[in-house]
Parts: structure tokens; C-alpha cells; sequence
């Protein structure tokens, strides 16, 4: 039996951790969208401010929705592309305790104002030393188990996730140097430009490389298996592979245009981005193209829907990235709400949708069952993909709206709009914006229903056959 | 077939032992960030005093020989925060001010008129951690020193949409009610001196006069300074 050979049950954890963690990210996202439609929603509560959840929501969706799953499909695919089992179950339980921990720490720190002030990289120094050992922990596990696969070459979806774990331990460990004055207070070694450098060099690839490079190591596991078509091309997987480690690091530079970033150093970033979108359309064809020949299976595989709709919300969003980092566009839309769509339009349309496929195809091998209610895996995947389009909709509207209000001017030749009326003008996309987070919440609350549901459903089955076995 | 080779033998060479893609992935994924990040902290372009020392007040002096923080005017020159600034500053990460409030003006016309003359990067070299921020759902506070009275700014941090009725901002009651602690700040004030920024003994003894200050107090005094310190001209081009 499989379950002697796999070492599933920490990957079942990690899965329900997932959903639970999806859930509560969007809600916490959902609530500070509406905190700044309605503003009354901050209740004067220093610790459900803007600025104090905001930190909270992008970890949770991050860290704890994006780390389980990732942590998950990387301990599940490593064992089924090795025919092995991992190189050290206890480790792997190490991973598990040691993640949720720190989720628990940072969701006590944050609102509490203990912060670093780097976007993703928020949480304080204890906390990323803790952060270090679990990653590592989870690194070595996987490494060595892949080391003592059973398999002659390594397949593709392991590349991308070694790929992750060498740059995020690379961007960890530098962009969280710092001078620690207390138990819950630093400051980063660096200041000022360098220190916006290495920030936005740990921002930008944290989304290329967690949050790409790490799902479309999903993406080339969950997305053959489901379809049950071998992936469409090696080559275009080797060459993709090696163009996108190579080019997303560079990316970083062009957060920073017209900053006082010296200007060789983002219009490198820019032109690099530019370039990026060959390999990451590579990915998004190589997924798409692996359904050729068995296109007729998006009309009744649901969960092969979500895999699907993610490489287009991909294919959309690696377009929109270098579009918005080439510098006559990022003049319009830096500090814009353009940017924050174009963030969900990742999260939401790729990262949750492609996590949401792997998982439900999770949970069917994990509990050896079907889904509970496929309509609802239906219903889920429509709330999933009008949650995110109403959201980057608005975002879209309200972005290129406050750009182009900033510099307007009128026939005498001052600015026609104080900055006060352009937040006037938000109001309706932002109370839009709050719909589609809630639209999008919903399908997460129905998914993690459905997987409760279905896991009690394969317990109560297999209990009914080991009475009927013992009877 | 296992053992034929699809690809090139390197490639084929990497898929079959992971240590050998370990290190190629260790290297490959160096080379952007040593090229973008490491000249920043060599070149001479990339901090404007280089070129413009006078940026920087006292850049003449020893720092035993500074004058103290309390010597220096507006538009003297860039300097370390007072104690009751870095304070005011400590504050203002911890709410998450730069969520929604960027530091930093490009030089468009636009913003020279809204928000005054381009940030430099000398501007923000004792800025640990920068705060130039992501986001401007609230208006850049990079010069928003000396513009409204201190009055104007109590009021708006205690009720925002009090003087800007259209303000999403929270309330920040609590800022009125909590105090600065002098002993933190003075740790506080000894790490940053440890990793680099110019503080006497004598600006870090100013740490326990600002005990008990209300921290409304102090983010206000942070916000009076910022963008105030260069007396920037605008016939100089500061970026050749």
C-alpha cells in the first residue's frame, strides 16, 4: 500500500493548514479593504488599524496560506517523482510545528506594532531566526530526499522548488540583517538607498520566486497529474527553468524608478523585466499546452479548471509586470493602486488559484476518496475567478484614476486636483474592491467546508470497511 | 530508455545528481543581486554629498567635535534624528505609516509642486530602515516638514477627517495617551550609533529628558523634520 511507502500524514496537515490558512488571510484581507472604503472600521483600536493589519494579512496569505502549500505539495511530489519517502519524517514534522509557530507568533506580534517596516519581511528578529532554522529544515529534508530517490534524473517541479529555496534563503538572510536594541525591537544594518535596494531586491522575488518559481513547481506536478497528460514540452521546461532563476533576481530595481536609486540600477531592473516575459510565458504554455489533445476534460474536471484559469491569470499578470515596469507607464502607476491590483491579480488569479487545484487533487489521493460536493468545487472556482476579476477591475479603474488626477493640471497651468480629492474618487473602487475580496472569500470558506466535509466522509467510510473487514 | 541523454550533458549531468543543480542555482541566483546591489555601496555616484559635501551638516568636523543637535537650524544640512524625532520615528513604523504614506519625490513636476523638490539619497543615509514606502493612499511625507503647525497635526492624528473630510485615515487617540520610554530609546539610540549613524554621548543623554513625552509629541517632531533638513536650490542638478 502506498501509505507504507509515502510518508503522507505531515502532507495532510499541511493541506488542511492550508485551507484554514486561505480563509483566514482573505478575511484579514477582506477587512482592511473595507477599513479604507469605510474608515469607521478601524474603531480606534490601535491593533485593527490599517497599518498594523495590513503586515498581518500579507504574512497569512504568504507565509501561511502560500508556506503550507507549498511546504505540502514539496513533501508530497518529492516522494512521488523519487519513489521514495523523505529523508527524515521527524523532519519534516519539525517543519510543520516549527511553520505554525511562527504563524502564531506573527499573527501576536503584528498587531502589537512589533515590526520591521520591510514589506513581507515584517516580523522581528526572534522570529526570523525562527524562520531560518524552519526553512532550512524543510530545504535539507527535501534536498536529501531527493538524493535518495529512486528515480534516475530529478524531475522538473523539483527544480523550481530548489530554485526557491536557494534565493529565499539568500534573500532572508540579507535583507534581515539587523541590530537588535531589544527582545522585539531592530534596525536593519543598512540605511537608506541601499536599504530600499535590498528590500525591493527581497520584494520583487519573493513574489518570483516564492511565489512564482514555488508554484510552478506545483504547477508542473499537479497540473500533468490531473490532466493525466505528460508535461507539453522538456526543452521549453529547461530552457524556461534556467531564464527565469537567472532574470527574476535582477527584477527588484524597478520598485524603485525615479527614486533616488541611481538610474543605471532601475533602468537595469526595467529592461530585465521586460525580458522576462519569455520565460515566464514559457511556464504558462508549457502548463496550458500539457491539456492539448484533452481540452474536452475543462468541461467536467473542475479542479483541473482552477489549474487552467491560474496559467491564464499567469499569463495576464507576467504581461502586466514588465508593461508596468518600463518607465514611461511606472511613472503613472507607482504608488498607485494599480500596483495592488496587479499584486492580486498574482495572488488570487495564479498563486490561490493553482494552490486551490493541487489541494483538492491533494485531498482526493490523501483521503483516497472523490470531493464531497463537486458543485460546490464549481461554485468555488466561479467566486474564485469573479472574486479576482471584480478586484483588479477596480483596482485598475482607481490606479490609472489617482495617476492620472496626481498630474493633472488645468487651462492656467496648476494642479487641478488636491490629493485630498483624489481620495474622494477612490471610495466607490474601493468599496468594489472590498466585494470582490469578499466574493473571493466566500469560495474559500465553501472549499474549506467541502474538504471538512469530505475528509469526515472518507473516515466514516473507511471505519464502515474495517467493521465490514472485521466482521 | 533511462540513460539517454535528452538535453546537453551539463543539463543531463544536473538532473541526475542534485548537488551538482544545487550549486549551479547557488551561483546563477548571485549574479543579479551582487551586480544591482553591491556598487551601491562603493560608487561614488550614488550618494549625492560626494559631490555636494555641504549636503551633510558638520561634514567638515570630527564627531567629537560636532556641535550637538540642538546647534543645528533647518536646511543646515542632513543629520542624525534627535532623540525625540527617532522616538517619534520608532512610532510611525510601529503603526505602519509607510503603508500608505511614501518618503521619496520623483523629480515630475507634478510632485515638485505638490510635495517640493526631489529626495535625495543623501537625504535618508541615517535612515534605518528607509521609509520611502510603496503606496500613496495618503500624500508623500518626504518634505511634509514646516508645512502645517503642530496644532493642525495633533488634531489630524487625533480625528483625521476633522481637517480632511475626506481622509481615510484612522484615528490615532492612543498616540495622545502613551508615553516615550527613555531607557528604550537610549538602547534604541546606542544601536543605530553601533551600525553607523553619528551619535554623540551627548545626543544619546538627550534619550532620558524625553521620558514621559506624550509619543503624539514625538511623531509630530519626526514629521516637522522631515524634508526640512537640506536647504536644497533648485539650479543645482544634485543627480549628474
Amino acid at each position: 500500500m502506498e501509505e507504507t511507502k509515502y510518508n503522507f500524514d505531515v502532507v495532510r496537515w499541511f493541506t488542511i493548514m492550508a485551507v484554514v490558512y486561505l480563509v483566514v488571510g482573505t478575511l484579514v484581507g477582506t477587512y482592511i479593504a473595507s477599513e479604507l472604503a469605510w474608515p469607521f472600521l478601524n474603531f480606534d483600536i490601535a491593533e485593527i488599524t490599517f497599518g498594523r493589519l495590513r503586515p498581518l494579512h500579507t504574512n497569512a496569505v504568504i507565509f501561511a496560506f502560500g508556506g503550507c502549500t507549498l511546504f505540502g505539495t514539496a513533501f508530497y511530489m518529492v516522494q512521488r517523482t523519487g519513489n521514495t519517502s523523505l529523508w527524515s519524517p521527524k523532519m519534516a514534522w519539525f517543519t510543520f510545528w516549527g511553520w505554525n509557530l511562527i504563524i502564531v507568533a506573527a499573527v501576536i506580534t503584528l498587531p502589537l506594532g512589533i515590526t520591521q517596516s520591510k514589506e513581507y519581511a515584517e516580523l522581528e528578529w526572534p522570529i526570523d531566526l525562527a524562520i531560518a532554522v524552519v526553512w532550512l529544515s524543510w530545504g535539507l529534508n527535501f534536498i536529501m530526499t531527493i538524493a535518495k530517490r529512486k528515480t534516475s534524473h530529478i524531475y522538473v517541479a523539483n527544480w523550481f522548488y530548489m530554485g526557491m529555496f536557494v534565493m529565499i534563503t539568500y534573500l532572508h538572510v540579507v535583507n534581515s540583517l539587523a541590530i537588535p536594541v531589544g527582545m522585539w525591537k531592530s534596525y536593519s544594518i543598512f540605511s537608506g538607498v541601499q536599504d530600499a535596494m535590498i528590500q525591493w531586491w527581497w520584494g520583487h522575488n519573493a513574489v518570483g520566486f516564492y511565489l512564482t518559481a514555488g508554484f510552478l513547481g506545483i504547477m508542473y506536478y499537479f497540473v500533468p497529474k490531473q490532466a493525466n497528460r505528460p508535461v507539453f514540452s522538456y526543452r521549453l521546461s529547461v530552457l524556461h527553468f534556467w531564464a527565469l532563476m537567472f532574470g527574476y533576481v535582477w527584477l527588484g530595481a524597478h520598485h524603485l524608478q525615479y527614486t533616488a536609486l541611481p538610474d543605471w540600477t532601475g533602468s537595469l531592473g526595467a529592461a530585465v523585466s521586460l525580458a522576462m516575459i519569455i520565460p515566464s510565458w514559457g511556464g504558462a504554455i508549457n502548463g496550458m499546452m500539457t491539456l492539448s489533445g484533452a481540452w474536452d476534460k475543462l468541461r467536467t474536471d473542475y479542479i483541473l479548471r482552477f489549474m487552467i484559469m491560474s496559467l491564464a491569470f499567469y499569463a495576464m499578470s507576467t504581461f502586466e509586470g514588465p508593461v508596468m515596469s518600463s518607465k514611461t507607464v511606472n511613472a503613472l502607476s507607482h504608488y498607485t493602486d494599480w500596483t495592488v491590483g496587479h499584486v492580486h491579480s498574482g495572488a488570487l488569479g495564479w498563486v490561490a488559484m493553482v494552490s486551490a487545484g493541487a489541494l483538492y487533487h491533494l485531498v482526493e489521493r490523501l483521503w483516497n476518496t472523490k470531493m464531497y460536493s463537486p458543485a460546490l468545487v464549481n461554485i468555488h472556482f466561479w467566486t474564485s475567478t469573479i472574486g479576482t476579476v471584480v478586484y483588479i477591475t477596480a483596482m485598475w479603474v482607481s490606479g490609472i484614476m489617482q495617476g492620472l488626477m496626481w498630474r493633472d493640471y488645468d487651462e492656467f497651468g496648476t494642479l487641478t486636483y488636491t490629493f485630498a480629492e483624489s481620495v474622494a474618487a477612490m471610495h466607490p473602487y474601493y468599496a468594489m474592491r472590498a466585494i470582490g475580496g469578499m466574493i473571493f472569500w466566500t469560495g474559500g470558506a465553501i472549499m474549506l467546508f467541502n474538504v471538512i466535509m469530505t475528509i469526515r466522509q472518507a473516515s466514516a467510510q473507511r471505519s464502515t470497511a474495517a467493521a465490514t473487514a472485521s466482521a | 530508455m533511462a540513460d539517454k541523454i535528452y538535453s546537453t550533458k551539463l543539463q543531463d549531468t544536473a538532473e541526475r545528481n542534485v548537488f551538482v543543480m544545487f550549486v549551479m542555482l547557488l551561483v546563477l541566483l548571485s549574479v543579479g543581486g551582487l551586480v544591482e546591489i553591491v556598487p551601491l555601496f562603493y560608487l561614488d555616484d550614488t550618494m549625492e554629498h560626494s559631490r555636494h559635501p555641504e549636503i551633510v551638516w558638520q561634514h567638515d568636523v570630527a564627531l567629537k567635535d560636532r556641535k550637538p543637535l540642538s546647534a543645528w537650524k533647518t536646511g543646515d544640512g542632513v543629520r542624525p534624528y534627535t532623540a525625540l524625532e527617532q522616538a517619534g520615528r520608532d512610532v510611525y513604523v510601529r503603526e505602519g505609516c509607510y503603508l500608505c504614506h511614501s518618503q521619496m519625490v520623483r523629480p515630475f513636476r507634478d510632485e515638485k509642486e505638490r510635495y517640493g523638490h526631489y529626495s535625495l539619497a543623501s537625504e535618508s543615509m541615517y535612515d534605518h530602515p528607509f521609509q520611502w514606502g510603496s503606496k500613496r493612499t495618503g500624500p508623500d511625507l518626504a518634505r511634509v516638514g514646516g508645512k502645517y503647525s503642530n496644532e493642525w497635526h495633533f488634531q489630524h492624528l487625533m480625528a483625521p477627517r476633522s481637517v480632511v473630510p475626506e481622509s481615510v485615515m484612522p484615528n490615532y487617540p492612543w498616540l495622545a495617551e502613551n508615553t516615550v520610554d527613555g531607557e528604550a530609546l537610549k538602547a534604541h539610540m546606542e544601536g543605530l550609533r553601533m551600525i553607523g549613524v553619528p551619535y554623540t554621548d551627548a545626543d544619546i543623554a538627550e534619550a532620558a529628558k524625553v521620558d514621559g513625552v506624550r509619543e503624539v509629541d514625538a511623531v509630530i517632531a519626526y514629521l516637522q523634520v522631515l524634508g526640512t533638513m537640506v536647504n536644497l536650490k533648485d539650479d543645482v542638478n544634485y543627480r549628474e
